[in-house]
């Protein structure tokens, strides 16, 4: 009697829950402006033109060098093409259809201004910057059980890059915060280099290589264990700019020398607490007291030893913590950075101009992380096409004469996978059913299709796997095949064949096929006579998802 | 590759030259040997000796095997805290006690032992091991099989339909193209009887003419926008998915399908999903793809050490030696190398929970066929290691870093290993830093 008064209960509960359900995924999808319109656009704009006045100093660059080269760049791409681009490199995913018509209706001029300030205010667009920063701060994997937990991590970067805060402020916090990784959690940033093996023991080697890599843009790592001896690693004063050494390693390991895993989660220890290590030529351990390996006169004396090298990296007169921001800003936004590799971008040599003028700005306006994207997708540069009339050399590339192809990011393919074939916009303002389905569509794609992992801003070629999984897998044909999904729907409640092959191409490809494509198209359905219309249209979207087009950004 | 085969000069490689018998008594005699140039052309020459391998078996115990309970047993010392050994068909060589069918087949298999590595953490030796170096944060090496792939690239182009590496129940860190690009990527399956992912279209017949006429009409349009010079390569896959087009209709897939092996001679590698992977590994090579490699994870064993490793030998041992018996009854241990080992090995003293910890400072592999002389034992590990010892190479005898075991498996391939190879941006890169191990070839 029981266990059917048990069944019935959950009988209930579950009919409640689809109910619930589906009235949430019906206001979601009736509800009358899905695409509200950004509120910051209007101040914005009012400040667009300092935006323009940094962005063009950077077009003088590229200029003066392609004119140097002898190389025409390409021509500016059309709005839509902008819009995507922005969209896969700020959310990682694509327009939506109702996304695209509602910007359809702003004057053409306005459109790209719009569409930032929309994303900006966009938590998909903080969610998403925070997982590129947070893999370079404490990496993919799940880490130390219990005193590690990534997703307070990622969350915490997101509700900071959502409201803007300076990131200077941010990087203080993660290298120099106390407390438990569940409240505070950017101690996380510490607690990941916890080792079970050792008690729970922080490692001040860990962090010291991963602070210089991920806040300054410097790959000392190889000075843990020797001198540098391929003068590959220069430090050292600005006019003093001498070869790495292994101490430069170990002084600033130093600095993490005295903080620790405690009950009351990452503290620094009150007690004099020397770091040691044994130096190659040494035959013992030795103290070695914290040091900054350049810019020592930007070191404060007080605080903790955290506090002091927050404050010096942080510092504005510290140019690598900026010009380490925006190399990765511009590789969120172009798909690869200024400098490559990302996190290794030398000291006392001179550099390229556009990365010096986007650093400068980025000091002087406080460390203002909005500001700096809507810089670079002022640029000439990112607005340019990706196409080209005549050959595009490696000389084309290199000076970002096209705006650069690049492989989608698996993330990036999912999510535009999951928002082609869905007919609402799939953002927070989703029903959650939706979401939820969508997260974990989009984590079993990426488990097949593998993570690029820490390294995700290097470029990498296709292997058969991800090729399969593109023609094969089941998450493409379950998205074609899915009758409340896009492709069956346009197929159905399309006024004619020839809006049919727009909407599917604004959905995919966010712009309108070409006519050579839509005669394509056309004379696929007139010998497909017999045949059901939305075949047709199922095929097409096949062919979209497994096209370059698609896999690649551009 | 290795073009010097080929050419009958009469130089270091020559028939023709020195007499290598007479040349070692000679120098053997000066007791200089290794201080001349001739001490190279006696390499060459013992390297030489056998037709190339073509393709490389590796059994990947991922988390280190216990070198004292695997091949190099001490029985009746303090360090084997009483594990025994087993002798072997070949004279040379004991192994540890679990290893009954194994033994059967060790004329055809050596042992080098006294392997030295700088790795002692789990993720950084499974990459030294596998790729020949330590981890480079400026840079990821390709693995063996890697870069096998790559030097037979394009005599493979048209005879193998199906990925030519291949990684059967991976591990922490399948094979990895690195600097060579992802489609140089261990194609990575589970246990071989399932089914392979994938693989099969979602429409058939016209309609999937259909999609491909369609696709094509789509990429021709991007591409025409995107012209390249003519003597570059067209980087948007489009060989992957000519590549993939052709492994789904391809009749080399049933290889990988052990499930239409009849049950007595798949079972004879243990009824497990490696020994299936072994038997799978057996039917790819002959299919003509260069390199599997088959995890058995379940080795770290830093608690009960020898229960736990007993567990896994009684998996390895009937799979191993079943794949060493069937290639040699198909006469396919020539032209295949089959190496088994970990990332490093473990400690000789016992921790305080029964377990042995991490030691790379002297542990073993077996190695196989592709040329190389059965039943011999390399390197020598002592029985009476000293705790506080720092200098624990001092304690090895005819130790070889894990590099030379790299150089080894090139050479066996007709691979160049001094050969550089360009990373994307230019840097030059030797296929292997180390040198070939003499005493296999000789």
């Amino acid at each position: 009697m029981n266990l059917v008064n048990s069944r019935q209960k959950k009988s209930w509960l579950l009919t409640g829950t689809i109910l619930v359900g589906s009235a949430m995924v019906l206001a979601g999808i009736l509800a009358k402006d899905r695409v509200p319109k950004p509120r910051s656009f209007e101040s914005l704009k009012a400040d667009q033109a300092t935006v323009n006045k940094v962005a063009q100093e950077v077009d003088v660059v590229f200029a003066e060098r392609w004119k140097g080269a002898g190389i025409t760049p390409a021509r500016p791409a059309e709005n839509l093409t902008v819009i995507r681009r922005l969209s896969q490199g700020l959310t990682a995913t694509i327009p939506s259809i109702e996304e695209i018509r509602q910007l359809e209706k702003v004057s053409s001029e306005n459109q790209v201004e719009w569409w930032i300030a929309r994303l900006l205010e966009d938590r998909r667009m903080s969610d998403h910057l925070a997982e590129r920063f947070a893999r370079a701060y404490v990496g993919v994997e799940d880490g130390p059980f219990i005193v590690f937990r990534r997703h307070r991590f990622v969350s915490w970067l997101s509700d900071q890059f959502i409201v803007n805060r300076p990131y200077d402020e941010i990087a203080h916090e993660i290298v120099a915060s106390t407390g438990l990784w569940t409240d505070t959690p950017e101690t996380n940033f510490v607690s990941v280099t916890s080792d079970p093996n050792k008690d729970g023991a922080l490692d001040p080697i860990k962090l010291a290589a991963k602070t210089s890599r991920s806040l300054l843009a410097m790959r000392i790592d190889c000075l843990e264990c020797h001198d540098d001896f391929l003068g590959t690693i220069q430090l050292g004063e600005p006019d003093d700019v001498r070869g790495g050494e292994q101490i430069d390693f170990h002084h600033l390991a130093a600095f993490f020398g005295q903080v620790q895993n405690s009950l009351a989660g990452i503290q620094d220890s009150k007690q004099d607490k020397p770091y040691e290590f044994r130096l190659l030529e040494d035959t013992e351990p030795s103290k070695i007291p914290p040091a900054v390996p350049y810019l020592e006169k930007l070191l404060p004396a007080e605080g903790t030893l955290r506090e002091r090298l927050a404050k010096w990296i942080t510092h504005p007169e510290n140019k690598p913590f900026a010009r380490a921001t925006v190399n990765r800003l511009w590789a969120v936004m172009f798909g690869k950075p200024i400098i490559e590799p990302i996190d290794d971008i030398p000291w006392g040599q001179e550099l390229p101009r556009e990365l010096e003028i986007l650093a400068d700005d980025f000091i002087a306006n406080n460390f203002d992380i909005h500001r700096t994207i809507r810089i670079i997708a002022a640029t000439k540069s990112f607005k340019l096409e990706s196409q080209y009339e005549g050959e595009v050399t490696v000389d084309h590339e290199k000076l970002l004469a096209v705006f650069p192809i690049i492989r989608l990011r698996p993330e990036q393919m999912a999510q535009a996978l999951l928002q082609a074939t869905s007919l609402v916009t799939i953002d927070y303002s989703a029903g959650i059913l939706n979401r939820l389905e969508s997260f974990g569509r989009q984590n079993d794609f990426i488990q097949r299709f593998g993570d690029f992992g820490k390294d995700e801003f290097t470029a990498r070629g296709e292997t058969v796997t991800q090729r399969l999984l593109l023609l094969n897998g089941d998450l493409i044909r379950e998205r074609i095949n899915g009758n409340l999904l896009a492709p069956n729907k346009i197929a159905a409640v399309s006024p004619d064949e020839k809006k049919m092959a727009e909407v599917a191409f604004l959905a995919c490809f966010t712009r309108y096929p070409t006519s050579e494509e839509l005669n394509h198209f056309l004379t696929r359905i007139g010998e497909s006579e017999s045949k059901p219309k939305n075949e047709i249209v199922l095929d097409l979207f096949w062919a979209m998802f497994n096209s370059a087009e698609f896999g690649w950004s551009h | 590759m290795n073009q010097e085969n080929s050419q009958p000069t009469v130089g270091c490689g020559s028939p023709y030259h020195l007499n290598r018998r007479s040349v070692l008594r000679l120098a053997g005699l000066s007791g200089l040997s290794w201080l001349t140039p001739l001490a190279t052309c006696l390499a060459r020459e013992a390297e030489k000796k056998h037709a190339p391998a073509k393709s490389v078996i590796l059994l990947w115990l991922e988390g280190a095997p216990s070198q004292l309970e695997t091949f190099d047993p001490h029985p009746g010392s303090e360090i084997a805290y009483g594990s025994l050994a087993r002798k072997t068909k070949s004279p040379l060589i004991k192994l540890g006690d679990g290893f009954e069918q194994l033994a059967e087949q060790m004329d055809a298999v050596s042992v080098v032992r006294a392997l030295t590595s700088d790795e002692g953490d789990h993720e950084r030796a499974i990459y030294n091991i596998k790729s020949g170096f330590r981890p480079d944060p400026t840079l990821v090496h390709p693995s063996i099989g890697s870069v096998i792939c790559h030097q037979f690239e394009a005599a493979d182009s048209k005879l193998v339909d199906i990925p030519r590496h291949v990684s059967i129940l991976p591990g922490g860190q399948p094979g990895r193209g690195g600097y060579l690009g992802d489609q140089y990527d261990a194609y990575k399956i589970g246990d071989p009887v399932q089914s392979l992912p994938d693989l099969k279209a979602n429409v058939e017949g016209q309609r999937q003419k259909n999609r491909l006429s369609d696709l094509e009409v789509l990429n021709s349009r991007f591409f025409a926008g995107r012209k390249r010079p003519s003597n570059t390569q067209n980087p948007f896959g489009i060989s992957n998915l000519d590549a993939s087009l052709r492994m789904m209709s391809s009749e080399q897939l049933d290889a990988f399908d052990v499930s239409k092996v009849p049950s007595a001679d798949r079972l004879k590698y243990g009824d497990t999903p490696f020994g299936r992977g072994c038997l799978a590994a057996l039917r790819l090579i002959q299919a003509g793809v260069r390199c599997v490699e088959v995890t058995l994870g379940g080795w770290d064993t830093h608690v009960d050490n020898h229960k736990l490793q007993a567990g896994q030998i009684k998996i390895l041992d009937p799979a191993f030696a079943s794949l060493i018996a069937d290639l040699r009854a198909r006469n396919l241990l020539e032209s295949t190398l089959v190496l088994c080992g970990g990332e490093f090995g473990r400690t000789p003293w016992l921790n305080l929970v029964g377990g042995r910890d991490h030691w790379p400072q002297g542990f073993a592999v077996a190695i196989a066929g592709g040329g190389i002389q059965g039943g011999r034992v390399v390197g020598e590990t002592t029985s009476t290691p000293k705790p506080e010892a720092k200098d624990r190479k001092a304690e090895l005898k005819n130790s070889h870093p894990i590099q030379d075991l790299h150089a080894t498996i090139f050479n066996l391939l007709g691979i160049n290993y001094e050969e550089e190879l360009q990373t994307p941006i230019g840097r030059p890169m030797k296929i292997s830093q180390g040198k070939p191990i003499q005493e296999l070839f000789t």
